[in-house]
């Protein structure tokens, strides 16, 4: 059994060890806003923050998670810049097919709670996540809008 | 794609009178696809298919259970699609309307469009419509007797017909109200899902009603409402789906879980058309922790877990041994097959062309010639790329049916072919489509490039209910691929620099030749040839030929399909002709165009959009950068694209693109604008990174790492403006993206005097 914390929440899991935390979220918590697309850090649709870091979960095994406080997407909305950030995303309209906005709200979130006045520079630097429709100038500027 | 709607007629005399009646029926769409079309599958007898068999063979499929108490007397042959109120919508008593679409939602925002053409009608606001795709069923064949979600046809095929059908629910709606208020009909409107009766003050809900009003038989000659009064129509409305898109609460295939259900992984052949015949660590990998059983598919091994890591930890490790792939042919993909190799095999044809589009004498314009160029263009096999991974869920339920969850396009096909594969007859698999994690085209039915297959195997095999689901390496493996596509042109300029004549040879295979060849007998397949054939401008000498070159590897339809290479191909060779001739290439389309008001005020506005036509180089915060110019007409709408580029260390760089776009009318503004922003990414993409390799008959990109795709880095500032010309109404998922390549590599010409003829550009190292 392996304990970890989820969205302030504690929960045992029995799983190997090696499992990354991705598939720990997806198929045993069946927390299944966080998303798989490639599985080797590539596409970011897995991102969850990890003691309020944007991470990409499908690289983290799960015992390496020990007692940090993970957030995901599924409780977004409990979190005051996570709503603004929210907020921001169906005001720009942000979302087309939708798969990879999971981790760019949580990608957004993190940057804005580490710097909440981001430059365009910041925005390019912390927004790395892949995006197949070509959502990117629409995320860019819900994130100028959710800094205020 | 755009013969679809044009299918030869298929008489139906019970129908044949009705205004909407679609000009084939559920029948002729049946046989759409051959055993052939899906090959491999039907080849190696997969789940007792018969060879020769039609795939789609049931006739029509069962009725969806909320619509069967509408057909308790219609037998469903007789279904006119699009006029059965019930089979549509589901008005609650808490006045909530469902509405079931005939489209699957990928993210090109069709719900919400669905919703807002309806609700205009039922007046009922779209915000307050739930959207969901519709189970199977003859009601929703809305696309010229077919249902499918593709070909940018879903708003323009269905908008007469789905503005009818919620005119003709308000119409049930009023008459119910009547009836129960003992008052005349003309004495009743309707206020956003209630009827009204304005002399007394009362009202009544549409949930209220909708028990009687659904049971009245609809009239077939209500009024439309007078598009000058469009409330919801032509509205920049928000999409219905973006606060949960936002939040993780968007619900996928890949999200989907049964109780008692096993995780599937699979391994699929490493060259394709090839069987496992050996595992040899089998046992070792049964024992792995959690595994519940390994087994041999059709070109694949699998492994059933209680979870899916588990299920790929323990596929990965099993040691296979494979049959050898055949020599050649289409059987499977032989063990020297390159992509280098069906290129010079498609340069190097001999074989006369059939004519896909002539116009004058191209050869004796061409002999008698002050000057001609010739140009070679080329592009390559593209994967989709699609965010979601696939997946499938299958369970057989206690009553004998089938319950399966799988990612498609064309629903009745796929329950169709799943009914087949599980030996039971179609109405007894109960098929669900779930919203796409991205599409483009991915998720057709492909032979063995779905998932949906495997998942019923192997709930069959485990007696439990099964999700399969394909890594990314996997899918990098079977997606099946935009074809690698080739043109030869040739193009006659006058004395006076304008082209008198031009040639094209496209040798190559299309996806509608492949897929729908049951239906489309046509030799020259429109799939291949879009692009090439059918542009605006007057050349009076036109001599477009196509020789068919199938490819042995698994080809698909791809965001724009032909255009997506064609046009790239077209209007690159159109800039080469306007040097050659010593032309600035936006006169010389202006000039080309002298009779097409349409083009030209395309042009005109893309020009104005972009600060006024300029080619350049000029300088521009220290850089020098260069624009250049395309056109298209992708699917019934009309395109002009400008693009500005720099290049910094031997990369294109695009700093902005303007596309000036026509689709003849529109329902929602906000969605097209998306829409296109959306494929001019993607067709920047294909232009700048994209390109899947075959060698030594394997695919040599395996994830996102060695497929690089577009990333925000790469991403240009995009302007789109719509013109509304009034046109019939043409495509908006797909049209934006042709001009982006052609628009690209022309301004890399301008700016580099260096013409790129072969995409992606990321294989060229590009001096200033
Ligand atoms: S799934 Fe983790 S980065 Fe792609
Ligand atoms: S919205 Fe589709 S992948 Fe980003």
């Amino acid at each position: 059994m392996t304990t970890i914390h989820v969205n302030g929440r504690a929960y045992q899991v029995a799983v190997d060890a090696d499992t990354p935390l991705l598939w720990v979220l997806r198929d045993t918590l069946g927390l299944t806003g966080t998303k798989y697309g490639c599985g080797i850090a590539q596409c970011g649709a897995c991102t969850v923050m990890i003691d309020g870091t944007a991470t990409r979960s499908c690289q983290v095994p799960v015992e390496s998670v020990g007692s940090a406080d993970i957030r995901t997407i599924d409780a977004i909305e409990e979190d005051p810049v996570g709503r603004r950030v929210v907020d921001a995303w169906v005001a720009a309209q942000v979302p087309q097919c939708g798969y990879c906005q999971s981790g760019q709200v949580m990608a957004a979130t993190a940057l804005l709670k580490q710097t909440p006045k981001p430059t365009d520079t910041d925005i390019a630097d912390a927004m790395t996540n892949l995006c197949r429709c070509g959502t990117y100038n629409r995320i860019a500027a819900a994130i100028r809008q959710a800094a205020g | 794609m755009d013969r679809l709607l044009t299918l030869p007629p298929v008489p139906s005399p019970a129908d044949g009178t009705h205004p909407l009646q679609p000009r084939i029926d559920a029948r002729a769409a049946a046989a759409l696809m051959t055993a052939d079309g899906v090959s491999n599958l039907s080849r190696r007898g997969f789940l007792g298919f018969g060879a020769g068999a039609l795939v789609l063979g049931a006739l029509l499929p069962a009725m969806p259970a909320r619509a069967q108490a509408a057909s308790a007397t219609a037998s469903a042959a007789a279904v006119k699609p699009g006029s059965r109120v019930p089979a549509f919508l589901v008005i609650g008593r808490d006045n909530g309307v469902t509405l079931l679409s005939p489209f699957v939602e990928g993210g090109q925002g069709i719900s919400t469009g669905m919703a807002q053409i309806v609700g205009e009608e039922l007046d009922v606001d779209p915000r307050r419509f739930t959207v969901e795709c519709a189970p199977p069923g003859p009601d929703y064949a809305v696309i010229n007797g077919l249902r499918m979600t593709g070909g940018s046809f879903s708003t323009r095929s269905s908008y007469p017909l789905m503005r009818r059908l919620g005119a003709t629910a308000r119409d049930m709606m009023i008459r119910a109200a009547a009836a129960t208020m003992a008052v005349e009909p003309q004495s009743l409107s309707t206020e956003d899902g209630f009827v009204v009766h304005a002399a007394s003050g009362r009202r009544l809900s549409y949930g209220e009603l909708a028990p009687a009003a659904l049971a009245l038989p609809p009239r077939d000659d209500v009024a439309l409402r007078d598009p000058a009064v469009f409330r919801y129509i032509r509205q920049p409305m928000a999409r219905l789906d973006v606060r949960a898109k936002s939040t993780g609460k968007a619900v996928y295939a890949i999200d989907q879980k049964l109780d008692g259900m096993l995780y599937a992984a699979v391994q699929h052949a490493p060259n394709q058309g090839t069987e496992p015949t050996a595992i040899a660590n089998k046992a070792e990998a049964a024992a792995m922790p959690g595994v519940h059983s390994v087994h041999t598919l059709p070109g694949a091994v699998a492994v059933a877990a209680d979870s899916w890591w588990r299920a790929r930890k323990a596929v990965e490790a099993l040691s296979v041994s494979w049959s050898a792939p055949a020599a050649t042919g289409l059987d499977t993909v032989a063990a020297d097959y390159a992509s280098d190799g069906l290129l010079a095999a498609l340069k190097a044809s001999t074989e006369a062309g059939i004519p896909a589009e002539t116009a004058g004498d191209a050869a004796t314009a061409v002999a008698g010639a002050a000057k001609v160029i010739e140009a070679e263009y080329q592009a390559p096999y593209l994967a989709h790329g699609q965010l979601e991974p696939p997946s499938s869920m299958a369970r057989f339920n206690p009553d004998g049916t089938l319950e399966l969850w799988a990612p498609n396009q064309m629903p009745e096909l796929f329950q169709s072919v799943a009914a087949q594969a599980a030996g039971l007859s179609p109405d007894k698999v109960i098929l669900h489509s779930p919203m796409l994690g991205g599409f483009f085209g991915r998720h057709f039915l492909y032979g063995s490039s779905n998932p949906f297959l495997q998942a019923i195997q192997l709930a069959k095999a485990t007696g439990r209910p099964v999700k399969v689901l394909w890594s990314r390496e996997e899918e990098f493996r079977m997606d099946a691929l935009r074809p690698l596509s080739y043109t030869r042109f040739r193009a006659a300029i006058g004395a006076d620099g304008r082209p008198t004549a031009i040639q094209a040879r496209t040798v190559g295979e299309g996806p509608l030749g492949r897929w729908f060849g049951a239906v489309f007998k046509d030799p020259v397949d429109s799939s291949a040839v879009e692009g090439i054939t059918e542009k605006p401008y007057a050349i009076p000498n036109r001599a477009m030929e196509y020789v068919k070159v199938p490819h042995p590897v698994t080809i698909a339809f791809w965001r724009s399909v032909g255009h997506s290479m064609n046009d790239f191909f077209y209007e690159g060779f159109l800039d080469e002709i306007a040097d050659a001739g010593g032309q600035d290439p936006y006169a010389l389309r202006m000039e080309l165009l002298k009779d097409k008001p349409r083009h030209r005020k395309l042009l005109e506005t893309v020009a104005t959009m972009s600060g006024g036509w300029k080619r350049g180089p000029y300088e521009v915060d220290g850089t020098r950068r260069a624009r250049g110019i395309s056109m298209a007409s992708p699917f019934g709408s009309e395109t002009a694209t400008i693009a500005e580029v720099s290049v910094r260390n031997g990369e294109t760089q695009v700093h902005t693109v303007w596309v000036a776009f026509d689709p003849g009318s529109i329902v929602n503004p906000a969605i097209v604008r998306s829409q296109v922003e959306s494929a001019v990414a993607l067709g920047l993409s294909a232009t700048l990174f994209e390109e899947l390799v075959y060698k030594d008959g394997v695919r040599q990109s395996h994830n996102f790492d060695d497929y690089p795709i577009l990333s925000r880095s790469s991403m240009p500032t995009v302007h789109v403006e719509i013109v509304e010309s009034g046109a019939p109404m043409g495509g908006v998922g797909e049209p934006g993206l042709p001009g982006v390549p052609p628009a690209v590599v022309n301004a890399v010409a301008a700016l580099t005097g260096r013409r790129i003829r072969s995409l992606p550009l990321a294989k060229t190292r590009i001096e200033v």
